[in-house]
Parts: structure tokens; C-alpha cells; sequence
């Protein structure tokens, strides 16, 4: 899709309060088509829940496997890339979590940081390989207190994006709270300060540039979600 | 009525309503297929024709349909293997292929109803095995992780991509001359809707 058709669809979508979630082909009007494509997209969300095994890792490749150059992906061009200022940076954090105390960068920092060389499949078909480190999503929700019986954990980015995922995918080892990317601190185009790296799911289940992590029982939905992709979409 | 009774039926009931459902289902997952194709193509060209209009509902559909697809297909199968159809499918040898071939490229191989020549035989089998194979690398591509075994099975991910093409095309190629068959000879048609009597 290019910017020209998400600004039409973000206006249609803004025109049509109360819709959001319909629009397959065309969010104003949510055919008999929408409804059975949400019924099978609920379906399927419930068949990969059960086909997801916490214990099965993505692989992991060698250095000079690395996607280089790196591919910057967006629902904007790189030069739009949100720019948040790291030194007054707080990752904030919201519902069923005990201490939810704000975390700098400098905390997070001074965590166990894992990394890892994993392969990011994007939506659309293609692939690349990288290298992430930063904090196990997982060892951070049992720090900060998080009920890890809820559902979801959903995140806020500084570019209005948003999305979820299932505890499950989480606790997984290899989620990470990614600070680093190639070796060096993340840039704002690849998610600076603080994206999530979750190699058990396609690369729009991967947000960059968080603000905020919440853990819900409440359905959070996403960005790319809410417009038809299937939530759960686990590689 | 007696009489209707002791003669075969063409095409039993099962074969009729797994061929058109299996008809529907395989050309709403190409359409959509050539729609997910289209957002990251492999080759030099995208498809003018897809189903759904943009990337998400092409997946919508996709992921929607391949159940129609597997869970027709298995019903086919275990009928296939159940009811004894499976004879008709044997894989001809080689000289019969030949023979049957030059007939057919000379347009002189006569259609037997209710039989499958050589050709037909071969091009039966052919497309039961992309169909295997596009569901296999299918489901390699969608959990690259959870089904990984498979993954690797097909060459890894990006290679699995251009197995599940090529199995696509391949059906796509049997659509062609299946088609073309059925139009050269267009009373095989309506048996395949009311089953015939032979």
C-alpha cells in the first residue's frame, strides 16, 4: 500500500467512527464478506494460540547472514521517523502491573540484556536477518510485577502506532524489549530508544519507538489489526 | 426406474460436490494468493487479477479459505482411498503415456466415459501432487517457526516461497489444459454436475 492509499483509508477511517475493524475493502460499508473474514480471522487467531509451542525457537543465524544494508520499514517514509529525546526518555507502564514505576533508558540499560541474530518476516512476503539486544519481555514483566495470567500486552509507540500480543508469545524467550540493533543502540528509524523484538511473529507485530507497555485482558487490537490483519499472525 | 438404477453412475455424488467445492476454493486462493504475490513479488511482474483489495484481505481470504481447501481435499482423499476411485488413478507406464499422448496431440484420443486415459491420468496425479505440495509449502511459509521441520523440508522460508509458486503455477498450467479439454469436449461437463448414467 502506498501513502497515498493510507491517508485515504486513515481519512475514511477517521469519517467513520465507530467502524473500525470492517474495513477488509471498504470500511464504510461492512459486508456479509467483512463479518465472515473476522469469524475466520478469530478462528485462525485461536488455531495458532494452539499450535503455539512456548518451548519451539525461531532460528538463529550466523553473522555474516545479516540483511545488509538493513531494511527500514514503515507505514511513512524514514525521513518521517519519530525522534524521541533518550536522555528524558520514560517507558511507561499500565494496567495489571504492580510497580509501574516509569523505567529510563539508563534502567533499562543496567538489566541482563540477551541477544539474539533472528530472521524478521514481514507481512508482505519478505525477509531479512538481523541482530537485536536488549531485555527478555518475559524476565521484565516478572520484575516490574505484571499478572502474566492476563491476556495481552499491549503497546503505544511515539508514532501512534500500536499493537498486542498474546501472553503466551510474551513470556517467550526470545521477545525482547530491544535496545540495540547491528551492535549499536537503536536509531529512531529502527525503533530507538525501545522496540519489541518478537521473532515468533511477523515484522508489524514488532513495534518500535514504545512509550508505553500495558498488560490487559482487554482486547488492544493494533494498528495494521484493526484494518484486517490477522491479530495473532505467529510465524 | 429399475432400468436408470442398474446403470453407473458417472461421477458419484461425493467426487461432484468435492470437485466444485475444490473448484471454488482453489480459485479464491489463487486470486488471493496473486494479491499477497503482488506486495513482495518474486519475479519481475505482479497479477492484474487478484481477490481482495488490498494485502489484508487478500490474507483474509487466503487464510480463510485454505480450510475449504484442506478439509475438502482430506474428504476427497479418504473417499478416494475409501471407495476403491483410487483404481482409475493408478499412474499409467510410460508407453501407455506415449500412446495416449500422440492420440491426444493428434486430437484423436477418444474420450471413454467414466474411464481416465493416460493423459488424463498423469495430469490427475500431477495436479494432486502441486496440490499436496502448494499446501505443504504453504503451511511451511505460514509458521516458518512452529512448523520449522517443514520449513526446512522445502529449503527455509525464502525458498519455500518459490515452491508454493511454482505448485501454484503448476495448477494454474493443469487449469489451462483441463479446461481447454473440457471445452474441446464439452459433454464431459454435465456429468460432472448430475453424475450421468452410463
Amino acid at each position: 500500500m502506498n501513502r497515498r492509499q493510507l491517508l485515504l483509508r486513515a481519512m475514511a477511517l477517521g469519517l467513520t467512527p465507530g467502524l473500525e475493524g470492517c474495513n477488509y475493502d471498504d470500511p464504510n460499508h461492512p459486508d456479509l464478506a467483512d463479518k465472515f473474514l473476522h469469524a475466520m480471522s478469530a478462528w485462525n487467531d485461536r488455531v495458532q494460540a494452539a499450535l503455539f509451542n512456548p518451548h519451539t525457537l525461531a532460528p538463529t543465524f550466523r553473522p555474516d547472514q545479516i540483511t545488509m544494508p538493513p531494511r527500514f520499514n514503515a507505514f511513512y517514509d524514514i525521513s518521517q521517523a519519530p525522534v524521541v529525546d533518550e536522555t528524558s526518555y520514560k517507558l511507561q507502564l499500565g494496567g495489571q502491573i504492580a510497580d509501574k514505576t516509569p523505567w529510563s533508558l539508563a534502567q533499562l540499560r543496567a538489566l541482563p540484556q540477551e541477544d539474539q541474530i533472528t530472521r524478521l518476516v514481514c507481512v508482505e512476503g519478505w525477509r531479512v536477518i538481523g541482530q537485536w539486544g536488549g531485555v527478555p519481555l518475559g524476565q521484565f514483566l516478572h520484575r516490574v510485577g505484571a499478572d502474566t495470567t492476563c491476556r495481552y500486552v499491549s503497546f503505544q509507540c511515539a508514532d501512534g502506532y500500536y499493537s498486542s500480543i498474546d501472553m503466551a508469545s510474551a513470556l517467550h524467550p526470545q521477545t525482547l524489549l530491544a535496545l540495540s540493533f547491528l551492535g549499536q543502540p537503536l536509531s529512531p528509524a529502527f525503533g530507538a530508544p525501545v522496540r519489541l523484538r518478537i521473532p515468533t511473529k511477523l515484522g508489524f507485530k514488532n513495534p518500535k519507538n514504545l512509550v508505553q507497555l500495558a498488560v490487559t485482558n482487554i482486547y488492544p487490537g493494533g494498528y495494521w489489526e484493526d484494518q484486517g490483519y490477522n491479530w495473532f499472525s505467529g510465524s | 426406474m429399475r432400468g436408470r438404477e442398474k446403470r453407473r453412475v458417472i461421477h458419484p455424488l461425493v467426487l461432484r460436490i468435492t470437485h466444485w467445492l475444490n473448484a471454488f476454493a482453489i480459485v479464491m486462493m489463487i486470486g488471493s494468493g496473486w494479491q499477497i504475490y503482488n506486495a513482495s513479488p518474486l519475479f519481475g511482474f505482479t497479477f492484474p487479477i487478484t481477490i481482495g483489495q488490498w494485502l489484508g484481505a487478500g490474507i483474509a481470504w487466503h487464510l480463510a479459505m485454505m480450510w475449504l481447501l484442506v478439509g475438502n481435499g482430506l474428504v476427497y482423499l479418504i473417499w478416494t482411498a475409501s471407495s476403491g476411485h483410487w483404481r482409475k488413478l493408478v499412474p499409467p507406464g510410460p508407453k501407455a503415456i506415449w500412446r495416449d499422448m500422440k492420440l491426444a496431440l493428434t486430437f484423436r484420443l477418444s474420450h471413454e466415459t467414466g474411464a481416465y486415459n493416460a493423459v488424463q491420468r498423469l495430469l490427475y496425479c500431477g495436479v494432486l501432487l502441486a496440490g499436496l505440495v502448494v499446501v505443504l509449502s504453504g503451511l511451511a511459509i505460514w509458521k516458518p517457526v512452529q512448523l520449522w521441520p517443514l520449513c526446512n523440508l522445502f529449503g527455509g522460508y525464502f525458498a519455500a516461497r518459490y515452491v508454493h509458486f511454482f505448485a501454484m503455477s503448476a495448477i494454474v498450467a493443469f487449469l489451462v489444459v483441463h479446461l481447454t479439454l473440457v471445452a474441446l469436449v464439452p459433454k464431459v461437463l454435465p456429468p460432472m454436475i448430475t453424475g450421468g448414467r452410463q
